[in-house]
Order: C-alpha cells, then sequence, then structure tokens
C-alpha cells in the first residue's frame, strides 16, 4: 500500500469516527460502539478537539435556547382561563378538574423523574471524572500498599468512618493503595485494586451523601461499568472498565468483608 | 403547571412573537385538557405536549408559513457530509456569553424544522426515539436533520462572527 493509499484510508476512517461524534454525544450510540469511539477519542487529538468542541457548542445552544420566560401575568390569566372554563354542569367540572389533576400529577411526576435522573447521572459524572482524574494523575494514591492491613488504617482520622476490606489471595484481584477523596465537599475513601491490566477504583462514602433510587444498583457512566450497594450507613461505589463480571465479583468481596465487620 | 415554562420557551422560539406563543401554549393546554382521554397512560406526557402544541403551531398562519420553507430537494435520509469543526471558530468563542446573542440570532435565522429539532434535542435533552415521535419521522431521518441543522447553524454563527470582524 502507497504512503497516500494509507493516508487516504486512515482519513476515511477519521471520518468514520467524526460521523458518529454527534450520536456518541447525545448519548444514543450502543453501548459497544460508546466504548470503542470512547476508546478512539483517548487515541486521537484530532477527534477529541472535534469532540470537545461540539459538546461546547452542545452547550451553548442549550443556555442560549432557555431563552424566553413566560410573564406572571401571563401565568396568571391561563391558570384563571383554565380553572374558569367549566360552567356547564357538575359532571363537566368534576371530570375536567380529574383531568387537570391527573395533567398535574403526569407532569410532576415527569419533572421528579428526570430531576432524578439528571442527579443520578451527575454523581456518575462526578464519579467517572475522580476516577480519570486519579488514574491520569502521576500519585493516583497516598498510601501504596497490596496490604489491607497497612491501607486501612492509614484513613484513621482522615476520613469520619471505618471500612473493612476483603482478603485477595486467590484471586485476580491486587490492591494498589488509596486517597481520600471528596464528593460534594464529604470526604471519603477512595482505594485502587488492579485486575490484569485494569484499574477500578472504589469509592466509600456516608450513604446519605447520595440517594440513589435503587440499591444495589448497575449502572453504565461514559461507558465505564459500575456497581454501587449500601452497607451499614456507607455507600460503596466499584467503577471501573473492566467487564461486568469484574466489577460484580470486587464488589459482592467488598460487600462480604463489610458484611463480617 | 406542568411543562409550562418549557413549552412556552419552545412556542415563543416557533413564533418569534410573545403573544402568539402565549396563543400557543393556551391553545396547548386547553387541548391537552379536552382531549385528556387520548393520552395513553404509560406514555410519554412530555412528548404528548409538545405534539399539541406543535400541531398547534403549524395550523396557525405563521406555521403554516414557516412550514412551507422546507426546502422540497432536500435528502434528509442521504448521508451527512461531516465537517471538521475548527477549534478556533464557533464553539471556542460561544463560550463567552457576551457572544451568546449571535448564537440566539443564527437560531432565530434557521428554518423552522431544523430550529425546531436542535431546541428539542439540546434544550430539552430528549431522546432520538422521543423527537421521532414527537415530530412523526423514522430515527434516520432525526440524525440526519439534526446533523445538518447543527451544521447549518455553526455555520450561521461563523457568518455572523466573521460579520462582526
Amino acid at each position: 500500500m502507497s504512503t497516500d493509499d494509507a493516508t487516504q484510508q486512515s482519513g476515511t476512517q477519521h471520518d468514520q469516527w467524526r460521523a458518529q461524534l454527534d450520536r456518541y454525544l447525545d448519548g444514543e450510540l450502543p453501548a459497544d460502539q460508546m466504548r470503542a469511539l470512547d476508546a478512539h477519542l483517548r487515541s486521537c487529538p484530532a477527534c477529541s478537539a472535534d469532540a470537545l468542541a461540539r459538546v461546547q457548542f452542545k452547550r451553548a445552544v442549550k443556555s442560549a435556547g432557555a431563552r424566553f420566560t413566560p410573564s406572571a401575568d401571563f401565568c396568571n390569566r391561563i391558570q384563571k382561563k383554565i380553572g374558569a372554563k367549566p360552567r356547564r354542569s357538575w359532571t363537566y367540572t368534576w371530570a375536567l378538574a380529574g383531568a387537570f389533576a391527573v395533567l398535574l400529577i403526569a407532569g410532576l411526576l415527569t419533572a421528579y423523574q428526570q430531576r432524578r435522573n439528571f442527579r443520578e447521572q451527575q454523581f456518575y459524572n462526578e464519579i467517572a471524572d475522580l476516577h480519570v482524574s486519579t488514574l491520569a494523575s502521576s500519585n493516583p494514591v497516598d498510601v501504596v500498599s497490596t496490604d489491607r492491613h497497612t491501607v486501612k488504617p492509614w484513613f484513621q482520622g482522615k476520613i469520619p468512618f471505618t471500612f473493612n476490606l476483603p482478603e485477595l489471595q486467590n484471586t485476580d484481584f491486587t490492591l494498589v493503595g488509596g486517597r481520600v477523596t471528596y464528593l460534594g465537599q464529604v470526604p471519603g475513601a477512595h482505594l485502587i485494586y488492579q485486575i490484569r491490566k485494569h484499574q477500578i477504583s472504589v469509592f466509600i462514602f456516608p450513604e446519605d451523601l447520595v440517594a440513589l433510587h435503587t440499591a444495589p444498583h448497575d449502572a453504565k457512566a461514559h461507558s465505564f461499568n459500575l456497581h454501587t450497594f449500601t452497607q451499614d450507613g456507607l455507600r460503596y461505589i466499584v467503577f471501573g472498565d473492566v467487564a461486568r463480571e469484574d466489577i460484580d465479583k470486587l464488589s459482592a468481596m467488598l460487600q462480604a468483608a463489610a458484611h463480617s465487620s | 403547571m406542568p411543562l409550562f415554562n418549557q413549552l412556552y420557551n419552545f412556542a415563543h422560539w416557533l413564533a418569534h412573537n410573545r403573544d402568539e406563543a402565549e396563543d400557543l401554549v393556551q391553545e396547548t393546554y386547553v387541548k391537552a385538557l379536552r382531549g385528556f382521554t387520548t393520552f395513553q397512560q404509560g406514555t410519554n406526557f412530555r412528548a404528548w405536549m409538545y405534539r399539541i402544541l406543535r400541531n398547534t403551531f403549524l395550523t396557525s398562519r405563521t406555521g403554516h408559513k414557516a412550514a412551507m420553507t422546507v426546502p422540497l430537494n432536500e435528502d434528509e435520509d442521504g448521508p451527512v457530509v461531516e465537517a471538521a469543526t475548527d477549534t478556533q471558530t464557533p464553539e471556542a468563542i460561544l463560550i463567552d456569553r457576551d457572544h451568546q446573542d449571535f448564537l440566539q440570532s443564527a437560531l432565530e435565522e434557521l428554518p423552522l424544522h431544523f430550529r425546531e429539532i436542535v431546541l428539542l434535542c439540546d434544550v430539552e435533552e430528549m431522546s432520538y426515539q422521543e423527537m421521532a415521535d414527537l415530530l412523526g419521522i423514522p430515527i434516520g431521518t432525526v440524525m440526519s436533520r439534526l446533523s445538518r441543522g447543527r451544521a447549518a447553524l455553526r455555520a450561521g454563527v461563523q457568518q455572523k462572527l466573521q460579520r462582526a470582524g
């Protein structure tokens, strides 16, 4: 293959990645394609600059698009108008009142659901940021040890709770170390485990820091896998780019260790 | 009142006019109340309300006129040619809030079918499926129309920035 052919082919592949960027940023790509594009973005400065530009544009459109607000006067008028209409019969009045109540409830439920999803998404984004920024740091952990009996006591006096860590003998997991981290200004423990070449973050925070609607709970955030559960007033979040089974296995060991405390 | 602010914002973007936006929203609520029996429980309430609003707009005189401006020769399901986004152009500059009026006026000038889809996706954060249901078009068309709409918006902003020097 000539150099020109190779350049042309790489250009075509590049265009194919680029064509998927909008769907990626809109959260509409299937999980496997999301992961593949994720990996490409990490290795391709041109595409990641393009992705960043598109995110900025999306944000700018969101902000510019939320431009018009109804006046209080209009709001009052419409409430009166809708409320004052039915004068025909009691049945009609009750039917309309019922419909309005259902409409209101459906709207409130939609708004509540959206707010809850937004809060959860925000929480997962922060966890993803903590995980990625820690691994990108030249000193990802403050206590470096594979021994849980060294890592656990290191947190004494640094965070307002204590926890148990699992025995890893005869498993594929290795403890790398830990550090104190903060989420919503609340201190917590951030432990790093390794399996094969992958690193997994385990975050432990007070349970009331975030109210996730189900527990235990599996989720995906930016194509990472995540498992979270609560035990004895603490919320554990196991997060990484490994397979779901590995996340589940480590979660089960952590849960067993926490239970035995 | 459910979705009141969002519906009003969307109505204003469609109608370009406060009085007409107020009429649209009012008519939407009246129609929603009258036709509540046609709403299927368990389906998307938000998409249902937006659909009523949009249909109300399209049957109005302004809406009818705006809908007539859709180019007839547009191949919506054809491949979208992705232009590389230049890091020095609109996106980076738009972070600065002072430049938001360029974006707002470019949005205003977008043809209706592009304006509504960009707003539904980026402001209302609707999924492609929700938009497909609301607009009554296939998901493939949602994707290509959105992509073209964003490209047209970027080009519009770019033009305004260049004109401003």
